[in-house]
C-alpha cells in the first residue's frame, strides 16, 4: 500500500461505491469528459460510461433537483458543485425540497452534494467560500467534512449509503497537500462522530476541514511551551457529536472553536452555545472562537492572510486564554 | 424627472377565442370517456364538499380550487400508464384522483389530521405516494420540473418504461427552475412531459407582467423539443395531445412542452375573490365549463343519456358521504409527532 493524497482518497471513494452499487452514479458540470475541474472524477467517464458520470448544463438547481428525483426512485446520486460556493443555486432544492422532505412525506431521499470549498488557494470571493453555516439550519440535512485522506474516502463512503441528503464539503487546499495510507478494505467512517485527533491536558481546540491541520501545528509548537493542547475533529457537522464536545471540554476546561467560516452564524457559533449550555460549570475561561471576520473572502494574498486563522493567530489565541 | 411610458402592455388576458362547440376527436371508446366524466365530477365534488369544510371551520389554513381546471388536471393524467409518474400541483386534484387518490386522504390534508398522508406535517395537496407513481410537489414553483426530469431519468437508468409528467402554471414558467429543469431534460432526451396550465393569472398577477408573448409553447423552440398549443377545456383534446407526448416520451424522443389554454373560475385560493379579474372574462369563460362541454359531447354524441349522467353523480355523492364522515373521524395528530422523523 502506498500513501494516496485527499484528492484520491475522494476518487477513491466514488468509483468503489459504483462498482459496488448500481444504483450510484454522478452528475455535474466537466465531471465526465473533462474528469472534473480538480480532476476528481478523472477516469470514470471511461471506466464507468456516459450513463453513469453525466455531464449536465450549467444549472445547479436544475442537477440536484434532478439528484432529489432519482433518488425518489431508490438510486444513489452524488452532485459535484466544481466550486462549493455555486452550492448557493441550488438553495432552494436543498432547503425547501431536500431537507423536509423525509419529515413531510417518510420518504428517503438519499442523494450527495459535494464539492471543493475553504480558502487559501487566492480563489478570491467566489471560489473559497465555506457554506456550512447556511445549512447547519436546515432540518433533515447531514453535513460532513474531512480533514484527512483517511476521512475523506470513510465520509464519503458513508455519506453515498446514508439514506438521507448528505452534503459533503471537501477542502480545496488539502486536495494534493496531505496524503497517508489508507485502511485496507471497504472503509467507512461513521457519520455523527468526532475523533480525537491530538490528546492534551490544558486546552481543547475543536475544529475540522484544513482547520484541523493548523490546530496540530499549534499544537505542536506549543508543546515546547509545555502547553498540552488537545485537538477534536468534529467530521461530522451536522449531526453534531456533542458528546465529544463536552468531553474534551469537561478534560481541559478551555476550549477554542476554530472554524474557517465567517464568524456570525457559524457551526462554531452552535458548538459555542452547546458548551456554553451544557458544560458552563466545567470551563475555566470563556468559550473562544477563531473564526474568519465577517467579510466576504479577500483575493489578493495579504488580505486573505488577514482573513483567514492560521497558528499565529491560534497560538496568539490559546495564550489569552491558557493566562485567563 | 422623464415622463414614464403608459406603455406597460395589456393588462388582463384576453377572452378565449370563440370555437366550435365539437371537442377533440379522440381514439377513446365510450367507457373511457365516461370514466373521464366521472373523474372531472369528482374533482369538482371534492372540492364542493372541501369549500364546505372549509365554511364550518373545518380546514385548518387556505383552500384551492381547480374549477375551470379539470379537464387539464383528468385529460393528462388520464393518457398516463400505470408505470408512469407524475408531479402534481395544487389545482392538480384531479391529476391525483386518476392515480387512485381518495378523498378523504384529500381532506384529512386540509383539515391537518393525524390520518393525513403525511400524518398532519404537511397541508393541502402536497403529499405523495409512490407506490402509486404520485411524487409531492413544494409550495416554491419550478421546482418540481428539475425532479421530475431526475424520476426521468431515474426510470431510464433502471431500465423502466416509465415516463414522467409534471405540471407549472403561466406565473412558474417565469422561475429560474422552469428554464433550467426542462433545458435538462431536453439535453439528456429524458422522458419528460411538461404541460402548462395558462390559467391567466398568478395569484392576481395577469400572464402579460409575466411575459410578453401570447403563447407560452413557443417557448419550446428554445429546448429544441416539441411545443403544442391544446384547448385545456376540452378533456379529450388534453388527454389526446398528452397522450401524443407521452408516446414520443417512451419512445426515446425526449420531452414535450403542452400548453394547456384555460381559466381560473375562482381565486387564487377560497380567501380571494378575484376582485382583480374583469368579470366579463368569468362570463366568457363560464361557457367553455369543461365539465358543461363535456356533457354535452357526451348526450350530443349519444354516449350517454341524462339519467346515465346523473347515475354517476348520485353513487359519487354517495361516496362522498362516506368520504367526509372518514375524514372527520380521524383525530388531530399527537404532539409528540412534531418530533419525529426529521432523518431517514
Amino acid at each position: 500500500m502506498s500513501a494516496v493524497t485527499y484528492l484520491e482518497a475522494i476518487r477513491q471513494a466514488l468509483w468503489e461505491e459504483m462498482e459496488r452499487d448500481e444504483r450510484v452514479f454522478l452528475l455535474g458540470e466537466d465531471v465526465g469528459h473533462y474528469g472534473g475541474a480538480f480532476r476528481v472524477t478523472a477516469g470514470m467517464l471511461d471506466r464507468f460510461g456516459p450513463q453513469r458520470i453525466i455531464d449536465t448544463p450549467i444549472s445547479e438547481s436544475a442537477i440536484v433537483g434532478a439528484a432529489i428525483g432519482a433518488s425518489l426512485l431508490g438510486m444513489r446520486p452524488v452532485v459535484e458543485m466544481q466550486f462549493i460556493d455555486f452550492i448557493a443555486n441550488a438553495w432552494n432544492q436543498i432547503v425547501n425540497f431536500a431537507g423536509p422532505h423525509h419529515y413531510r412525506l417518510g420518504q428517503a431521499v438519499p442523494i450527495v452534494i459535494r464539492g471543493p470549498s475553504g480558502g487559501n488557494v487566492h480563489g478570491s470571493v467566489f471560489h473559497s467560500q465555506n457554506p456550512e453555516g447556511y445549512f447547519q439550519h436546515t432540518p433533515g440535512l447531514k453535513i460532513v467534512a474531512p480533514a484527512t485522506a483517511a476521512d475523506a474516502k470513510g465520509l464519503l463512503t458513508a455519506a453515498i449509503r446514508d439514506p438521507n441528503p448528505v452534503l459533503y464539503f471537501e477542502h480545496k487546499y488539502l486536495y494534493r497537500r496531505i496524503k497517508e495510507e489508507l485502511p485496507a478494505g471497504d472503509y467507512v467512517v461513521p457519520i455523527g462522530q468526532a475523533r480525537l485527533a491530538r490528546e492534551g491536558r490544558d486546552l481543547s481546540v475543536i475544529t475540522w476541514g484544513a482547520m484541523l491541520h493548523v490546530a496540530l501545528e499549534a499544537a505542536s509548537r506549543l508543546e515546547a511551551d509545555g502547553i498540552s493542547l488537545e485537538v477534536l475533529d468534529l467530521r461530522t457537522l451536522k449531526p453534531l457529536d456533542q458528546e465529544a464536545i463536552l468531553a474534551t471540554v469537561k478534560k481541559t476546561s478551555r476550549v477554542i472553536v476554530l472554524s474557517e467560516e465567517a464568524q456570525t452564524g457559524s457551526v462554531a457559533g452552535e458548538v459555542a452555545a452547546r458548551i456554553a449550555e451544557h458544560a458552563f460549570p466545567w470551563l475555566d475561561g470563556p468559550v473562544q472562537r477563531l473564526c474568519c471576520p465577517d467579510t466576504p473572502v479577500p483575493f489578493s494574498p495579504p488580505l486573505e492572510e488577514a482573513y483567514l486563522p492560521n497558528v499565529d493567530k491560534l497560538l496568539a489565541k490559546v495564550r489569552e486564554l491558557a493566562s485567563y | 424627472m422623464a415622463k414614464l411610458s403608459k406603455n406597460w402592455g395589456p393588462l388582463h388576458p384576453a377572452p378565449p377565442p370563440p370555437e366550435s362547440e365539437r371537442l377533440a376527436k379522440t381514439s377513446l371508446d365510450r367507457a373511457a370517456q365516461l370514466a373521464l366524466y366521472r373523474y372531472m365530477q369528482l374533482t369538482r365534488m371534492v372540492e364542493d364538499r372541501l369549500g364546505n369544510l372549509y365554511r364550518q371551520n373545518q380546514v385548518v389554513g387556505g383552500l384551492y380550487s381547480s374549477r375551470g381546471q379539470e379537464a387539464c388536471a383528468v385529460g393528462s393524467a388520464y393518457a398516463l400508464s400505470p408505470q408512469d409518474y407524475v408531479g402534481p400541483l395544487i389545482r392538480n386534484l384531479g391529476t391525483m384522483m386518476v392515480r387512485g387518490i381518495l378523498p378523504s386522504e384529500f381532506m384529512m390534508q386540509y383539515m391537518a389530521r393525524g390520518g393525513s398522508p403525511t400524518g398532519g406535517k404537511d397541508a393541502n395537496t402536497h403529499f405523495g405516494d409512490l407506490s402509486r407513481g404520485v411524487v409531492a410537489p413544494i409550495s416554491m414553483l419550478g421546482a418540481l420540473i428539475p425532479v421530475m426530469a431526475g424520476v426521468a431519468l431515474g426510470a431510464r437508468m433502471q431500465g423502466r418504461d416509465s415516463v414522467a409528467l409534471t405540471y407549472i402554471g403561466d406565473g412558474g414558467t417565469s422561475t429560474g427552475d422552469f428554464h433550467e429543469g426542462l433545458n435538462l431534460a431536453a439535453v439528456l432526451s429524458l422522458p419528460l412531459v411538461l404541460i402548462v396550465e395558462n390559467n391567466g393569472y398568478a395569484y392576481s398577477t395577469p400572464t402579460s407582467r409575466q411575459m410578453r408573448i401570447q403563447d407560452i409553447a413557443i417557448r419550446a423552440a428554445g429546448y429544441g423539443i416539441p411545443g403544442e398549443i391544446v384547448d385545456g377545456n376540452d378533456v379529450l383534446a388534453v388527454y389526446e395531445a398528452t397522450r401524443r407526448a407521452v408516446e414520443r416520451a417512451r419512445g426515446g424522443a425526449g420531452p414535450s412542452l403542452l400548453e394547456a389554454k384555460t381559466f381560473r373560475m375562482k381565486g387564487h385560493a377560497e380567501h380571494d375573490d378575484a376582485g382583480y379579474v374583469p368579470r366579463e372574462l368569468f362570463e366568457e369563460w363560464r361557457k367553455k365549463d369543461p365539465i358543461d362541454r363535456f356533457e354535452r359531447h357526451l348526450l350530443g354524441g349519444a354516449l350517454a343519456t341524462r339519467e346515465e349522467l346523473d347515475a354517476i353523480v348520485r353513487s359519487l355523492d354517495a361516496m362522498l358521504n362516506e368520504e367526509v364522515d372518514r375524514a372527520l373521524a380521524s383525530p388531530l395528530p399527537p404532539p409528540e409527532r412534531a418530533f419525529e422523523g426529521v432523518y431517514a
